[in-house]
């Protein structure tokens, strides 16, 4: 069973970073993986994005157009991306900064106020983490349990920011838990 | 060691100090800065050598001067850097050095882009700098094997004592997959007492070492192109290297892909199959030597219909898909070079007539 | 009887292609005996140009790299970062380090490399056939500037030991000249001084030798002599233009 999951907002929102996560949950679940971002110009203050690719088989193409999943923190990757997710696929839209819907009957949309939980916790910084514990809580593809070992790794060369970060996890999996 | 979840060009900068090659000069260029970057920090944890030179010119050179006398030494770049030590490739690969060359490529020709593309296959397997030389070249499909090449390639570029060239792409370099360095693949360097300038008191033997190119003589210049071509004919025996992809038993199309094209292709005649559509796959891991022999026995095989080469570029490994082929069935070719690598969606529109 | 001569070990029996009058061999010369003074033969690797002195590695008897026109300092660069305890060198004329390899030997000085270019610079491409180089005077002949360099049109000669000596890394940058005994003994005596900061690990250095080329400038050898004395040592004053801290 293949799944894709497209992370993707603006440059600074930590996109790369919770992709890198995921990536590193599933390969830790012993399944194939594949993390491609989006290099080049657009990289410098644009759009950031990245795909993630997870298998129980070797990974074939890892050019997906139409991904399974997505993860959209901000209007334009929900515009850029949610006409290409496959039907039944989780939609995760941050609704502190998008004011429109994926406009899609066949996924699953699930509306998370990550900046708005994330400020609550104290700082916006961690508001990628509320979307990434969210979509895992929803979409299920890697265990909970294994997300905030990674979420931990990640963080463990600086490690007063790991309590946060496991607590954003948390109001994300709350979110999607009581939608 | 466990899988370790990188990026391909920190990958490939592990992979050669893993392999016992710690001597990298470069010069940044994009899709493959993280490779100098990374080393910048990793060499000098290894007490080894980093240097930023001022040009893919000098960067070249600097190859030359460290492999000549005798360490083992690798660059990374891309296409328009490749472009600049083609004329440090074409001495090296006289002066017989050992050294090893990655390219990460990008779209050409000019500027291009610096998304992922094949449009180096010429460069890489038929020269680029000037006069008869040939660079052994091997191409990856993903970040496992680019560290498993780069592993491979350094007692490669010693076995032969000259240069081989990684032909990655962007996004090879750029994408994250787990990957393991396998320790069969670590090797010590080869005794070069007998050719490397490393200075007349580190050696037994007490007459000099000269590494040159120049032979004004005609008569010497011949027998040193004719040793060269020798030892390409060798490579040709000895170092062939390609994957068969359903081929075990009868198909309608044979496909020649290599590098991350050959994934999607993968997919495609995954997704043929299950339409009952039956179609093979050979893909090069060397692209010089070339696996003319395996291609020819594999469209020889009844029901081939026909042979198309699947590439980012626009119509080079055709010429020796072509050339392996030798008539037996027709050969096409698709491609894209402009950086959006095809849906296996779109190889199947394309490969689907050819079986009919 | 006293042995009181003996022949320089660093040279081999080979005789040179120079052309009579060319300042080559003199270098040539002032290079081994320093190798030998400084008894660092057996970790010595000189790096012969493009240009006349191509052929150069057949007149030492010690490891030799040959370079490709201009990169001397670049393959000089990738010995000495990965063998630090070898001794250095590269030999190059004025096209090959001051045209097509003057980015090569700019970078490698302001590094601070810790090799010595020996730089000859006689006014023209010996090799080619006698073309104009980038510090060929005012007004000189030579087979690309039949009438004469016109610096409005080229720019002017470039003086190379000077150019260097502006970079701010600390080096040991000097310019003597090969034409006359008094001058050979400076030259040597800045050579070794070059060779011994080497061995110090102190600095990048250049010598730059002032140096004949009677064949392509239509001269005797004595008649190029005496124009080097006047032309050259009036445009590139001899001495030592930087010297470590």
């Amino acid at each position: 069973m293949q799944s894709e999951v497209m992370f993707a907002g603006f440059g600074g929102q930590g996109i790369l970073l919770i992709g890198d996560i995921f990536a590193h949950a599933a390969m830790e679940e012993g399944r194939e993986v594949a993390w491609i971002p989006s290099y080049g110009p657009e990289m410098r203050g644009g759009t950031a994005y990245c795909l993630v690719v997870t298998s129980d088989r070797p990974i074939g193409s890892p050019i997906i157009r139409n991904p399974m999943h997505l993860v959209a923190m901000n209007r334009p990757s929900l515009e850029k991306f949610a006409p290409m997710v496959k039907t039944n696929g989780v939609v995760v839209v941050n609704s502190s900064l998008i004011p429109i819907r994926a406009d899609r009957s066949d996924v699953d949309e699930l509306l998370v106020p990550a900046n708005d939980i994330a400020k609550d916790l104290g700082t916006t910084k961690v508001a990628n983490i509320v979307a990434l514990g969210a979509f895992v809580a929803r979409s299920k593809i890697v265990g909970f349990d294994i997300l905030r070992q990674c979420v931990k790794a990640m963080f463990a060369a600086k490690e007063k920011l790991i309590p946060i970060n496991l607590e954003a996890l948390e109001q994300g999996k709350k979110v999607a838990e009581e939608a | 060691m466990g899988k370790v979840l990188m990026k391909g060009n920190e990958a490939i900068g592990e992979a050669a100090i893993k392999a016992g090659c710690f001597n990298y000069f470069a010069y940044p260029i994009t899709p493959q800065s993280e490779v100098a970057e990374y080393l910048s920090r990793r060499m000098p944890e290894v007490g080894g050598v980093f240097l930023q030179g001022e040009s893919e010119v000098a960067v070249g050179y600097m190859l030359f001067g460290a492999a000549g006398c005798g360490a083992r030494v690798f660059t990374t770049s891309s296409s328009p850097g490749i472009s600049l030590m083609s004329e440090a490739l074409s001495y090296i690969s006289s002066a017989q050095l050992p050294a090893v060359f990655v390219n990460i490529v990008r779209g050409g020709p000019g500027l291009g882009g610096i998304l992922p593309s094949q449009a180096d296959y010429f460069q890489a397997t038929k020269g680029g700098g000037h006069g008869d030389y040939r660079l052994l070249v091997l191409a990856p499909d993903g970040v496992q094997e680019a560290v498993e090449m780069v592993m491979m390639a350094f007692p490669l570029a010693e076995k032969y004592r000259n240069p081989v060239m990684i032909l990655g792409d962007g996004l090879i370099g750029q994408m994250m997959e787990p990957v393991e360095f396998p320790d069969h693949l670590i090797s010590e360097p080869s005794n070069k007492d007998d050719w490397a300038t490393s200075g007349m008191d580190t050696r037994n033997r007490k007459d000099r070492n000269l590494v040159k190119s120049l032979f004004l003589n005609a008569e010497l210049l011949e027998e040193h192109n004719r040793f060269l071509k020798a030892k390409y004919d060798r490579m040709k025996q000895e170092e062939i290297r390609y994957e068969s992809y359903n081929t075990d038993g009868d198909y309608k199309v044979l496909i020649v892909s290599y590098g991350i094209i050959s994934r999607v292709c993968r997919t495609a005649i995954d997704m043929f199959k299950t339409e009952g559509l039956e179609v093979g796959m050979i893909r090069p891991q060397t692209l010089f030597p070339f696996p003319e022999n395996a291609i020819k026995e594999a469209v020889s095989k009844s029901g081939c219909k026909a042979a198309i080469s699947i590439e980012l570029s626009m119509g080079q490994m055709v010429e020796d898909v072509e050339r392996s082929v030798q008539g037996v069935c027709p050969v096409h070719w698709y491609g894209k070079a402009g950086g959006d690598v095809p849906t296996p969606e779109e190889i199947m529109g394309v490969v689907k007539p050819l079986s009919k | 009887m006293a042995k009181t001569f003996k022949k320089t070990a660093a040279l081999s029996d080979q005789h040179t292609h120079y052309c009579p009058g060319c300042t080559h061999g003199v270098i040539h010369r002032l290079v081994a005996e320093v190798i030998d003074e400084l008894d660092v033969r057996g970790r010595a690797v000189g790096i012969a140009p493009v240009g006349c002195a191509v052929l150069a590695y057949n007149y030492f008897t010690f490891d030799f790299q040959e370079a490709a026109h201009g990169r001397a300092p670049a393959v000089a660069t990738g010995i000495k970062r990965v063998r630090p305890d070898l001794i250095v060198f590269t030999y190059q004329g004025d096209g090959d380090l001051a045209s097509i390899g003057m980015g090569e030997i700019i970078h490698s000085a302001n590094r601070g490399e810790k090799f010595t270019s020996i730089f000859v610079n006689n006014t023209v491409y010996g090799m080619t056939g006698g073309q104009m180089a980038p510090t060929t005077l005012s007004d000189q002949r030579t087979t690309t500037s039949p009438s004469g360099r016109d610096v409005a049109d080229v720019g002017m000669p470039i003086k190379v030991a000077e150019l260097i000596s502006a970079l701010e890394t600390p080096a040991y940058i000097a310019r003597q000249s090969a034409i006359k005994p008094k001058y050979i003994v400076r030259a040597k005596k800045a050579i070794k001084k070059a060779f011994q900061y080497q061995l110090e690990n102190r600095c990048f250095s250049l010598v730059e030798i002032v140096s004949t080329c009677p064949t392509n400038w239509g001269m005797t050898p004595i008649e190029a002599v005496k124009w080097t004395e006047e032309s050259m040592h009036a445009y590139y004053p001899l001495g030592e233009i930087k010297t470590p801290e």
